[in-house]
């Protein structure tokens, strides 16, 4: 087993095995999201409370734990690589980075036009919207950070050790301006619904989890394909890959042309 | 530990050498925090409100500005491969640089920030809390900037970018220092603030020359 994973630790073991999950995983993410985006569109009930607004939930919420999970799987990543000084496990992070900053900025950006029409106002300095911008920053160093560094495995293990800072700082954040926020403000908004959820409306935002999770591996694994391709591309193995041959046929035809 | 206090005695030296790199910085602070005034309008009320704020974003950003130095000079001159090198581990004599940082940029800004808290009509209690928060969170912002600063060393647009690194890992002392003096005024009392501010110093004491040490030595390998 653990012979197996090493195997694939490798980027040339492992450019094969992404080119043949990351379809799977796309189509789940779209079976799944079709599913649960009629669910939660055209079966749940309408809110009582909230009208129809209530529906942004479906994405909302599958989008801010998104956010969450991918800066630990990142901080996984970043962990795994740092102690086992594998490559493959710093392209995962970069890979995944794009994809959390995405689902943390949807998740403020749904936030904000759901907020608008429930609490009359875009933003509040709420202790989790606070949390997920400041989550959204971190997101944006370390893409900066690993930009920034012309030497792909120095970016790597310096992205590494932020990532993991920052995962450490997460949950301090949290809870410090979750202090802050009941010190400085009543409970003007309370986020918090207060009844339960129909199960349809359960059900659908579960699925939408689970879609948005499957997009997220997607994604991942087709950009870690073109980071290994262009990492790699000195090495023998991405010049006899069909695809790569086939782009270089393309180019060539196209010099002479030219 | 001989070669600690050599470290921090030799970049104490160093910088009161070049006096004028510790007191920009210093004179930053002043300047902030004279400017908020200016902006929000002189209404004391309004300002006793917002001055534990102000002070401490102005500390946090002073404290950012002489971050870049803190590794650069060494970088560039070999000082830092030297040290890498020698037999002491990298991470105390990194604890000694940190240290030095902090009695160069922190320890100015904690013995400042009552005179510039009389400006915004602090209480005596409330001057005394923000410099006992100042003492104990401008540490923090040294020991979680050598991270950033070692992370960033050498790199293109450096430290534009340790301010993005940086800045949202210093939410909590932020939220907890401003937080001691606002307890304060409004009759709160800030030992609560002011204990979670220590237990942060105290973890940022023991992780944060580990994590520059492990930076600093990606930094050197290529």
């Amino acid at each position: 087993m653990i012979q197996k994973l090493f195997f694939y630790a490798s980027p040339q073991n492992f450019y094969p095995l992404a080119g043949k999950l990351w379809p799977v995983f796309a189509c789940l993410a779209t079976v799944l999201t079709v599913w649960g985006l009629w669910l939660g569109m055209f079966v749940a009930p309408t809110d009582f409370q909230q009208g129809e607004g209530y529906r942004i939930i479906f994405v909302h919420v599958p989008a801010s734990w998104m956010s969450m999970v991918i800066y630990l799987a990142m901080a996984f990543w970043a962990l795994l690589g740092l102690t086992f000084n594998t490559r493959l496990s710093g392209m995962m992070t970069k890979a995944l980075a794009p994809t959390g900053a995405i689902c943390a900025f949807l998740s403020l950006w749904t936030g904000a036009l759901w907020g608008k029409p429930m609490w009359g106002t875009w933003w509040v300095w709420d202790a989790r919207l606070t949390s997920e911008l400041i989550l959204f920053f971190l997101y944006l160093g370390h893409i900066a950070l690993t930009n920034a560094i012309d030497d792909p495995r120095r970016a790597d293990k310096a992205g590494g050790i932020l990532a993991l800072v920052g995962a450490l700082n997460v949950p301090v954040i949290y809870f410090s301006v979750k202090w802050w926020n009941t010190l400085h403000q009543g409970a003007s908004v309370s986020l918090t619904k207060g009844s339960s959820m129909a199960q349809v409306m359960l059900e659908a935002m579960l699925i939408m989890g689970v879609a948005f999770w499957m997009y997220a591996a997607a994604m991942a694994l087709y950009r870690v394909r073109s980071i290994i391709v262009v990492r790699e591309r000195h090495a023998q193995w991405v010049a006899e890959l069909p695809e790569v041959k086939a782009q270089m046929m393309k180019n060539a035809s196209g010099g002479t042309k030219a | 530990m001989s070669a600690f206090f050599a470290i921090v005695k030799r970049d104490l030296t160093l910088a009161l050498r070049r006096k004028n790199e510790v007191i920009t910085s210093v004179f930053f602070f002043v300047v902030v925090a004279a400017l908020f005034p200016l902006g929000i309008g002189p209404e004391m009320n309004t300002l006793r409100l917002v001055a534990p704020g102000i002070l401490w974003v102005g500390a946090l950003l002073a404290s950012m500005l002489s971050l870049g130095r803190m590794f650069a000079t060494d970088y560039a001159d070999g000082t830092l491969e030297q040290m890498a090198l020698s037999p002491n581990s990298l991470s105390l004599l990194v604890a000694a640089k940190i240290l030095a940082h902090w009695l160069l940029s922190g320890l100015p800004l904690v013995l400042l920030a009552p005179i510039l808290g009389l400006q915004f009509d602090l209480s005596t209690n409330a001057l005394w809390v923000l410099t006992l928060s100042l003492l104990l969170g401008t540490p923090v912002l040294s020991l979680i900037g050598a991270v950033g600063a070692a992370l960033t060393l050498g790199v293109r647009g450096g430290d534009v970018l340790l301010s993005l690194l940086v800045l949202p890992l210093y939410v909590p002392a932020l939220v907890f220092g401003a937080g001691a003096v606002q307890a304060e005024i409004s009759g709160l009392g800030a030992s609560a603030h002011l204990s979670v501010l220590a237990a942060l110093v105290l973890v940022a004491a023991v992780f944060s020359p580990w994590a520059s040490a492990a930076s600093l030595r990606i930094a050197l390998e290529s």
